[in-house]
Parts: structure tokens; C-alpha cells; sequence
């Protein structure tokens, strides 16, 4: 049986009917519909994407979606991603969550998923707090955040995803703002389309434990210059930028990992005769 | 003298040097050697903790009928010299009539063996080695030991040929003529412990491999297609030789940067439809464990093969030890039923193996494999196995338009599974605890409904009888698992050619432990030993929390890295037998 649906999915068609837990305001509400606007836009069928997550409120994503999801266990969203895309290349597959599962307990697998360079799209929204514990510093908040587990804030300084994306190889490399829902969509668009690995920070308030963060909406700008295709001039412009530069910042050209696959046709016994005396 | 139970001859032979010696390779060109003259047989290795060279010992035991474990103690000890020789004279026990040959060029023999050794004899090795231009001393054993064992020279000709040919006529030239200087020596030995193998018949097939290969060919015939892999002593064997076997078979191996990512990475491709499997040693699957529940909860089928060492933490990497029952059985938080199986021989890993993809499969739940580094790392001579036709064959949901409910609750507690492609199928894989259509759910009677229905599909399945192998008759029982099952098996016969009833249950399915079938193999039992090779008794204890044993039942077992001999089974055999 094959049901082929008679016109395009439209961005509603991406959405399933449970209702998000967010917190009103929540920037990942916005983050939820550009998804599915870019997966309308990019003509996808949602039985052929898979929308694949940790644990974190932004990771609660993939069941609000009409396409395929895991919502694994904390920080492994990536390896999850890869083995799915590496067993089955034709798949569309999103990756996504927030950024104490991406660059905290999953921080290892985000450098070597950026050096793998699998096709695979990986989406942060970050809120620089953990949002679902109640108000933790993450690996992005700033050092002075003060909080019941870190009073007087940590005195660490923050992680800079996007320099690190592009030092470990990531080919594609965006911030975005969930607000700006058309850039945003626009952005996850050409981030699937671009061959290997693409990263995309989508700054996403968290209303509830950051309410400054409602202020992000007038301090995000576009982008000045066209995104370049030089990781040393990509790397100089997000290092010296004020963190809210949005748009496509870096569009790599590294080949993406093969995943190309053959059959040799003689089956076990070449296996079994290599044994044999 | 060698042992010679039922008219059968083994010859258990260490052949020991320093680094450079080349004793790894004289020791594989003599089991080589030994197939090709009709007989059998096995070797292990036991190293320093260097990285590559250093002092080595190859242990061999060749005999003209199929051995699976070694012997009590070894028949010759070869010492090409005796630098750090006490690293590893523990895994060296000798016979009483052992004969010790000693180059006088290796050093002087210790006193524990110069004091203990009724036969010592000279043979200047290095000084026969230098007079052949190009010689090497580990040519000159390997003439030496197969002429020991009686094996015939043709074979040892053809093998020099065929292995150092790669590097020109004169290596070809040097090492035929050690090896025929080494043979010529043995005479000396008066042929005491030369093999009579029969002929065999040409139908009878045999292989030559170790437990990690016959692991890794028992899941390229269940249907493996994925692999992800991060090396780890003893189980980094099994990950290369899947590399390019699945390669050729349309399959992918994917290297991870640990084993989160190995495992995680074997559930998604798991999710996506792609049987698939990991392995690794006790440290790589605490790591694991996480995501074993992840793939219990969210009913991914994977398997993990767990080639355990010598622990905790660190422990002993190149040395076996069966100490990782609890953690494979225990180590999931929640309650999460899985499955794990353990090989009861080196060929068993293959059968153990598919077997347990199959079962993963079927029942869509993580599974694990206990073997360790004894039948992963030993390469051995065997039978060819025989072909089952375990198959990963998962239920696929059909294609539909609405209302799929992946966690469906269904008689055996198996719900039909969509992969990513197909029509209608979409659903969200969870952790969380879930409602039958996978959105998360905290509600008590969705809760206990999966949860049951997760342990009902698990519980309920026939596991036909290869819950165990099970040998003999008899009310004295011996219960025991993994690799210590071969020594086990070997004493038992030795029992039985005293008229000693004996039977041997090897379980082979830890968990679910199929009790029932257990008390019914039991039943009647005046007697019973457990053995195993670790500190505490795992099995025993595990036994015992699952099920009533006789009030006779004795647990008898000691850690790595020395192995359970048969001799000291058999020894508590006729213990038992006196009382």
C-alpha cells in the first residue's frame, strides 16, 4: 500500500496534536513552527524525516511533529542522529535540542559530530539556563548568573558553540533567533539542503528562569557580510561579533561523510571459507 | 606425561621470550601446523603490560582429538629466555614429569622451576638460529615443538612458504632451514608427546578462528547491518573484523568517540530498521548501561557484546575473568527487562550471538552477550559449526493512514514497529515512559501496562532449549556458564570414564533465567557444584536470589586471570564422589 498524498504537506501537516509543555512565551514555540514551515518549504514528506532529540524542554520537540522522533536519553541526540542517518542515508534527519544537553553532557559528541560531517541538520536552541531542572547555569551562561546552584554565578566563562561548530569542522554554521520566525525558516532551508554537517544556534528565550532574555528581540541584527566559505574569516567574524549577529554566518565545502554502501554478492560463505583449513 | 584419557593424547605446550622473540608467531604457525596434520587444538597468549613487544607467552594445547579449554599443566615449557618470566609463571603450572628446555644463551632457569623440574634439558636455540644466515630463534622453536607433537614436516614447509614468502627467498630459505634444525632436535624428546590424529574424513570440515571472529560472523548471519565501535582490550577483535565483513555484506561500521556514542548510535540505526550491534569489555558497557534502558523503554532491539575482563574499573585487560554477570544481569536502573546470553564455547559465540540478535529482534529488546576474553581471544581449532537459521526478524507494523500505536498491547506483549519511510507510522521513540501511542505519559496505569507488557514479551517467549546445553545423567549436577563450561565439560568426562554419573548444565540464557526448565533438569539432584571464574560467585548468588537449590549445592570459584582447570573440577568431583 502506498498512500501518496495528492498535494504537497503544508506546514501544519508537520505538526501532530499534543500540545507542547512549554511555558507560555517559551521561544522554542516559534522554533517548533519555523521547523515545520523549512520541512513545507524543503517538500519533504514527514514519514521520510526524523526529528531526533535529547532530554531538555526544547528536546521534548519531535512529538509535537508529524514526522518520525526519538526522544532519547540526555546529551546522545547526536550519535542517535548519526547511527539513523549513516543505516539509512535517505532519510531527512533533524537533530535538536538545547543547549545543556548539546554542550554539557553531550559536548564530546558535538565536536566529533561537527568533525564526522554526516548530512545531518543539528538545531540548539539555547537559553543559556537549564529550563526543565528549574534554573541551572548551562555551558552559555554568562559568569555572573546568579542562581541557587551556583550563587554569585559561576565564574566560568561561557562556551562559544559556533566557534567551536567550526573548529571541529561543522560545514554549515548559523545563528538564528526564534522570534524571527521567516530568517529562522529560511535558515533550517538551507541548512538541510547544505551537504554534511550544519549547525544551527537558535537563540530562544526562556521566559520563565531568563525573563531578560525578552529583551533578545531588539538586540538581534542581521548578519552584516554574506556568510563565507573561509573557516579563518568565519572564525574572526563570530569571535568579535556581540552574539547576536543573526543568519548564515559560515557555508563550508568539505565533502560530507560517504555513506555509500556495496554489496560484494558472495554473502557468508567468503567469510566462512577464510576460516576454513 | 600428557593426559590420556580415553585413548586420547593432548600436548600443552608454552613456549615463552622476550621481545622481538617472535614467540606470538612460532605459536600460531604451530596450531597452523597442527590443522593441517588432522589435529586440534587451541592458543592463548599472555603478555606484560606493554603496548606491543615485551616479554609474551604463547600457550598452546594440541591434541588429535577436539580440545576446547587448556589443560591442568603444561607438558613442555620452551624459555627462549627468562627475562620476566615470573609475570606470568602463575598461568604457567607444569606437570611433574614436564620437560623444561633452556637456552643457555636466555639466562639461568629460576629456581622455582630449577628446583621443581625433573626434566631440564639444554638447547642452544640462539647459537642454532645464528648459524643458519637469517636466522630467527622462534623458527628454530617452532621445528622443535612440532616435532615434539609428532606433527609431519611437509606442512610446517608449506606454511613457511606460504607465511614469510611476502619477504623474499632467502626469509623462505632461513626459516625452513631453522625449522628443520628445530625439528631435527626434537629428537631429544624421545617422542613422548607425540599426537596420533586420525585421519578424518573429508566431509569433516574444520575452521581455525577465535570466539571475537565467530562473534562477529554469528551477527553478519543474523542480519547485522550496523555497527558502531570504540576500541576496547579484549572486544576491539570482533569491531575489525566487522569493518570490512560488513562492508562486503551492505552493511556499515561507523568508529564512535565512546561508547555513549557507540551505543546510541546502534538504537538509531536500530530505530531506522538496520539490525545492528556493538561490542565492548566491562568498562565500555557501565558506560553503556544508560542507554541499554533507553533501548529496553523505547523497545529498540540491539545487541551488545560484552568480551569481559579482569575487573573492576581498569582491572586486567588482557585477562579473562567471568565477572560481569551482575552488571549485564543488575545494572539497568528501573525495572528493565532485557536479555542476556553467554557462549558456552569458543564456537558457541557464534551461535550465541545470532541466536541473540535473533532474539533481540524478535522480541525488540536490548540483548547482551557475556562472552570474555578467553573464547574471544583464543584461536582455536574446531569443528565447523553447525548452520542455524536465527534470523533478525522484527515485527514490521503495515502502512496506514491514522491512529498508529506503536506500543500497542498486544497478546505476547510484541507491538508490530514502523521504521522512519513508511506511510502512517510516524511516532515519537521514547524514554519517557509512554501511553501505547508513544506521547510521554506519567500515568499510573500506562505505566504498569508497558511494564508489563515489557516483561511479559521477554518472560513468555519460547526459548525452545537453548537455555542450555545440558550433558549426562546422573543426581550429582554440575551448574555453571561462559567459558568455564569447557574445563567443566572435559572433567565431567573424565568422571565418566571412572564410572562417575555426572551431569552438566552450561546455562546459556542468564536472563530471563528459565527457572522452571532449571528445577525440572534439577529435579532429583542429591548434589550440586556451581563453578565459575570470578571473586564473589555471581551465578551462584544470582542462582540462588531466582530459585530454591538443593541444600547441597556447593559454589566453587576463584577471580582471574588464572583459568578454571578441569583437573581442579575433576578433583572436586571425586570429593563430592567420596562423600
Amino acid at each position: 500500500m502506498n498512500i501518496a498524498p495528492s498535494v504537497p504537506p503544508k506546514a501544519s501537516d508537520f505538526r501532530s496534536q499534543l500540545k507542547p509543555v512549554w511555558c507560555p512565551g517559551c521561544g522554542d514555540y516559534h522554533v517548533l513552527l519555523s521547523v515545520t514551515k523549512a520541512l513545507a518549504e524543503l517538500g519533504v514528506e514527514p514519514e521520510n524525516v526524523a526529528m531526533i532529540s535529547g532530554i531538555g524542554c526544547s528536546s521534548r520537540i519531535p512529538a509535537y511533529l508529524n514526522t518520525y522522533g526519538f526522544h532519547g536519553v540526555h546529551g546522545r541526540a547526536l550519535p542517535l542522529g548519526t547511527g539513523l542517518k549513516v543505516a539509512r542515508p535517505e532519510l531527512t534527519v533533524l537533530v535538536a535540542g538545547g543547549d545543556g544537553d548539546g554542550f554539557s553532557i553531550g559536548g564530546n559528541h558535538f565536536l566529533h559530530a561537527c568533525r564526522r560531517n554526516i548530512d545531518i541538520t543539528y538545531i540548539v536552541m539555547d537559553n543559556q539556563v537549564y529550563g526543565m531542572t528549574k534554573g541551572q547555569p548551562s555551558p552559555t551562561t554568562a559568569p555572573d548568573w546568579d542562581s541557587a546552584l551556583s550563587p554569585g554565578g559561576t565564574g566560568v566563562r561561557p562556551f562559544h558553540p559556533l566557534v567551536i561548530a567550526l573548529a571541529s569542522g561543522a560545514n554549515f554554521v548559523a545563528r538564528a533567533f526564534s522570534g524571527d520566525i521567516k530568517g529562522t525558516t529560511e535558515t533550517l532551508v538551507e541548512a538541510v539542503r547544505h551537504p554534511g554537517f550544519s549547525f544551527v544556534e537558535v537563540l530562544s528565550p526562556c521566559v520563565t528562569f531568563r525573563p531578560e532574555q525578552r529583551e533578545w528581540k531588539s538586540a538581534v541584527h542581521a548578519a552584516p557580510v554574506d556568510p563565507t566559505t573561509d573557516p579563518a574569516r568565519a572564525a574572526r567574524r563570530i569571535m568579535t561579533d556581540d552574539g547576536f549577529n543573526i543568519g548564515v554566518l559560515y557555508r563550508g565545502t568539505r565533502d560530507a561523510y560517504s555513506l555509500s554502501r556495496s554489496e560484494s554478492g558472495d554473502g557468508v560463505a567468503q567469510f566462512e571459507e577464510a576460516f576454513a583449513i | 606425561m600428557s593426559s590420556n584419557q580415553l585413548s586420547r593424547t593432548s600436548v600443552s605446550i608454552a613456549l615463552t621470550g622476550s621481545g622481538g622473540a617472535g614467540v606470538m608467531t612460532a605459536g600460531g604457525l604451530l596450531l597452523e601446523a597442527a590443522g593441517k596434520s588432522q589435529c586440534y587444538g587451541l592458543q592463548t597468549r599472555s603478555v606484560g603490560p606493554q603496548i606491543r613487544g615485551g616479554e609474551s607467552a604463547a600457550l598452546l594445547r594440541l591434541a588429535d582429538f577436539p580440545v576446547e579449554n587448556h589443560s591442568d599443566a603444561f607438558d613442555i615449557l620452551l624459555a627462549l629466555d627468562w627475562n620476566n618470566f615470573s609475570r606470568f609463571s602463575g598461568e604457567i603450572p607444569l606437570h611433574d614429569d614436564a620437560v623444561v628446555i633452556t637456552d643457555p644463551a636466555g639466562g639461568a632457569v629460576p629456581d622455582d622451576i630449577a628446583e621443581t623440574a625433573r626434566n631440564i634439558i639444554e638447547v642452544p636455540v640462539k647459537q642454532i638460529a645464528d648459524e643458519v644466515p637469517g636466522g630467527r630463534v622462534n623458527m628454530v622453536a617452532l621445528g622443535l615443538l612440532a616435532g615434539a607433537a609428532g606433527l609431519p614436516q611437509a606442512h610446517l614447509a608449506d606454511l613457511i612458504a606460504d607465511k614469510l614468502g611476502a619477504k623474499g627467498a632467502q626469509a623462505v630459505e632461513a626459516g625452513t632451514a631453522c625449522v628443520q634444525v628445530g625439528y631435527d632436535h626434537s629428537a631429544i624428546l624421545e617422542g613422548a608427546f607425540r599426537l596420533s590424529p586420525q585421519v578424518l574424513d573429508d566431509s569433516r570440515q574444520r575452521w581455525l578462528l577465535t570466539g571475537n571472529e565467530a562473534a562477529g560472523l554469528g551477527a553478519i548471519r543474523a542480519g547485522v547491518r550496523f555497527a558502531a565501535a570504540y576500541p576496547i582490550t579484549p572486544a576491539t577483535e570482533i569491531l575489525e573484523w566487522l569493518a570490512p565483513a560488513l562492508a562486503k555484506s551492505g552493511g556499515t561500521l561507523v568508529q564512535a568517540e565512546d561508547e555513549l556514542a557507540s551505543i546510541n548510535m546502534i538504537i538509531g540505526a536500530s530505530y531506522g530498521g538496520v539490525p545492528a550491534l556493538t561490542a565492548t569489555s566491562g568498562p565500555g558497557l557501565a558506560l553503556m548501561t544508560e542507554s541499554i534502558g533507553l533501548a529496553t523503554a523505547a523497545e529498540v532491539p540491539i545487541v551488545v557484546i560484552d568480551v569481559m575482563r579482569g575487573g573492576p574499573s581498569t582491572g586486567m585487560p588482557t585477562k579473562s575473568e567471568q565477572s560481569d554477570l551482575n552488571i549485564a544481569v543488575y545494572g539497568l536502573h528501573g525495572d528493565a527487562p532485557h536479555l542476556v546470553a553467554a557462549p558456552i564455547s569458543l564456537t558457541d559465540c557464534l551461535f550465541t550471538t545470532q541466536w541473540a540478535v535473533h532474539l533481540a529482534e524478535a522480541m525488540q529488546a536490548p540483548a547482551i552477550v557475556l562472552s570474555d576474553q578467553f573464547l574471544g581471544q583464543a584461536r582455536m581449532i574446531v569443528d565447523r559449526p553447525a548452520d542455524v537459521a536465527f534470523m533478525a526478524n522484527r515485527s514490521r507494523a503495515e502502512p496506514r493512514q491514522t491512529d498508529f500505536a506503536r506500543y500497542a498491547l498486544t497478546a505476547d506483549g510484541v507491538s508490530p514497529m514502523s521504521v522512519p519511510g513508511m506511510t502512517g507510522g510516524q511516532y515519537t521513540a521514547d524514554g519517557l515512559e509512554h501511553a501505547i501511542t508513544g506521547t510521554p505519559s506519567s500515568r499510573a496505569q500506562d505505566h504498569v501496562a508497558q511494564l508489563n507488557k515489557r516483561q511479559s514479551k521477554i518472560e513468555e517467549f519460547d526459548y525452545g532449549n537453548h537455555w542450555a546445553e545440558i550433558d549426562g545423567e546422573g543426581d550429582f549436577v554440575i551448574l555453571t556458564w561462559g567459558s568455564t563450561a569447557a574445563p567443566v565439560r572435559e572433567a565431567a568426562s573424565r568422571a565418566r570414564a571412572q564410572g562417575i554419573h555426572v551431569k552438566t548444565i552450561a546455562v546459556r540464557l542468564l536472563a530471563p533465567l528459565k527457572i522452571e526448565a532449571l528445577l525440572r533438569e534439577l529435579d532429583g539432584a542429591r548434589r550440586v557444584l556451581v563453578i565459575e571464574q570470578n571473586d564473589t560467585g555471581q551465578f551462584y548468588r544470582y542462582l540462588r536470589s531466582q530459585c530454591d537449590l538443593p541444600s547441597d549445592t556447593r559454589a566453587i570459584h576463584h577471580p582471574g586471570p588464572l583459568p578454571v582447570r578441569p583437573g581442579e573440577i575433576h578433583g572436586e568431583i571425586m570429593k563430592e564422589h567420596r562423600l
